[in-house]
C-alpha cells in the first residue's frame, strides 16, 4: 500500500496538530498549514518526523483562493498525489450579535467556511483524477445547537455542514467521500480563553462528564481518513461526550 | 479535418476514454460519449486550458456536441 498523503489547514496547535499527528503516523505524509504560528507548525512537522512520517510547512491563509490552490500544488509536487484534506483552519471573533461589526462577520466566513470551499476546490480536481478522496471537514456542535455570542462561527460552522452534503453528493461517483466533523467541547488554547464558570456550565451539560481531548477529535478524523470509512459519506459525526443527540 | 477539431478529439478520448471512431461532429457527450455532468465539467476545463479561452457556465450549459465545441472554440479564438 502507497502512503496517505493529507492536507490538514491550522495545523501548528491545538485540534489540528493532533489530527496532523494521527495522519502522519505509519510512514504517511501531511502538509503541516498555518497562517502566523510557523514555530508551532515546525513543531508539528518535527513531531511527525519523529513517530516516522512525512511532513512539510507551508504558509497559507486558505480565505485567499491562490493560498488554497498552492497548498494543493505543494502536496502534489513533494508527495506526488493527495489523498485527505481535513479543512481545520478556524478563528473565533465572539460577540453579541448587536455588537458584532461587518469585519467580525466576513473574517469568521471567509475563513471558517470560504476557506474550506477554496481548498475543496482546489483538491478535487487531483482526487477526481485519482479516482479517491477524502475531505474531512472539522465543524462544531454549535451549528446544530446555536451559541449565543457566536453568530458568525455558528452560521460559518452550519454552512460548513451544508457545504459538506453537497459536496459529498457531487463527487460521490468519483469515490470522493466528504463528511463533517462536529466537535463539542474541546480543551484547546481555543476554549482556554473562556469564561470559567460558562465553562463549568457547559461540561455540566456534557453526558459523559469531562470535555473532550483534540486526540478525541484526531481518532475519528483517523477513522474517517481510512478504508474502514470507505462507505460513509455525507455524514455529520459528533464528537462531544453526548453533548448533542 | 480541422485542427481544433483534432485537438478537441484527443482530449475527448483521453479525458472520456472512448473510442476515437466515436468522437464523430454528431456525438453528444452525455448519450453517445457516456459523459456524466462530472465528466463534462472536467472536460470544459480542460479545453479552457488546452485554447488558452474561459468557456462561461451559460455557454457550456448550451454545448451538448462534439461538433458545438468546435463551433464555439472557432468562433471565440
Amino acid at each position: 500500500m502507497t502512503e496517505q498523503v493529507s492536507i490538514v489547514t491550522g495545523a501548528s496547535r491545538g485540534i489540528g496538530r493532533s489530527i496532523a499527528l494521527e495522519l502522519g503516523r505509519d510512514g504517511n505524509c501531511v502538509v503541516v498549514n498555518y497562517v502566523g504560528r510557523e514555530e508551532e507548525a515546525r513543531a508539528t512537522a518535527r513531531l511527525i518526523e519523529e513517530q516516522g512520517g512525512r511532513a512539510i510547512v507551508e504558509q497559507g491563509d486558505v480565505s485567499l483562493a491562490s493560498d488554497a490552490e498552492r497548498l494543493v500544488e505543494s502536496a502534489l509536487a513533494a508527495f506526488g498525489h493527495l489523498d485527505v484534506v481535513v479543512n481545520n483552519a478556524g478563528i473565533t471573533r465572539d460577540t453579541l450579535v448587536l455588537r458584532m461589526k461587518d469585519e467580525d462577520w466576513d473574517a469568521v466566513m471567509n475563513t471558517n467556511l470560504k476557506g474550506a470551499f477554496h481548498l475543496i476546490r482546489a483538491a478535487a480536481r487531483p482526487m477526481m483524477k485519482q479516482r479517491s478522496g477524502r475531505i474531512i471537514n472539522i465543524a462544531s456542535v454549535v451549528a446544530i445547537m446555536g451559541n449565543a455570542g457566536q453568530a458568525n462561527y455558528v452560521s460559518a460552522k452550519a454552512g460548513l455542514i451544508g457545504l459538506t452534503k453537497s459536496v459529498a453528493r457531487e463527487f460521490a461517483s468519483r469515490n470522493i467521500t466528504v463528511n463533517a466533523i462536529a466537535p463539542g467541547f474541546i480543551e484547546t488554547d481555543m476554549t482556554a480563553g473562556l469564561n470559567a464558570e460558562w465553562t463549568g456550565k457547559m461540561v455540566e451539560q456534557i453526558p459523559l462528564g469531562r470535555p473532550g481531548s483534540p486526540e478525541d477529535v484526531a481518532h475519528a478524523v483517523s477513522f474517517l481518513a481510512s478504508p474502514k470509512a470507505a462507505y460513509i459519506t455525507g455524514q455529520v459525526l459528533h464528537i462531544d461526550g453526548g453533548m448533542v443527540m | 479535418m480541422s485542427d481544433t477539431l483534432s485537438r478537441v478529439k484527443s482530449i475527448i478520448v483521453d479525458r472520456l476514454g472512448v473510442d476515437e471512431a466515436k468522437v464523430v461532429p454528431t456525438a453528444t457527450f452525455k448519450d453517445d460519449l457516456g459523459a456524466d455532468s462530472l465528466d463534462v465539467v472536467e472536460l470544459i476545463m480542460e479545453l479552457e486550458d488546452e485554447f488558452d479561452m474561459e468557456i462561461s457556465d451559460e455557454d457550456a450549459e448550451r454545448i451538448k456536441t462534439v461538433g458545438d465545441v468546435v463551433t464555439y472554440i472557432d468562433a471565440h479564438q
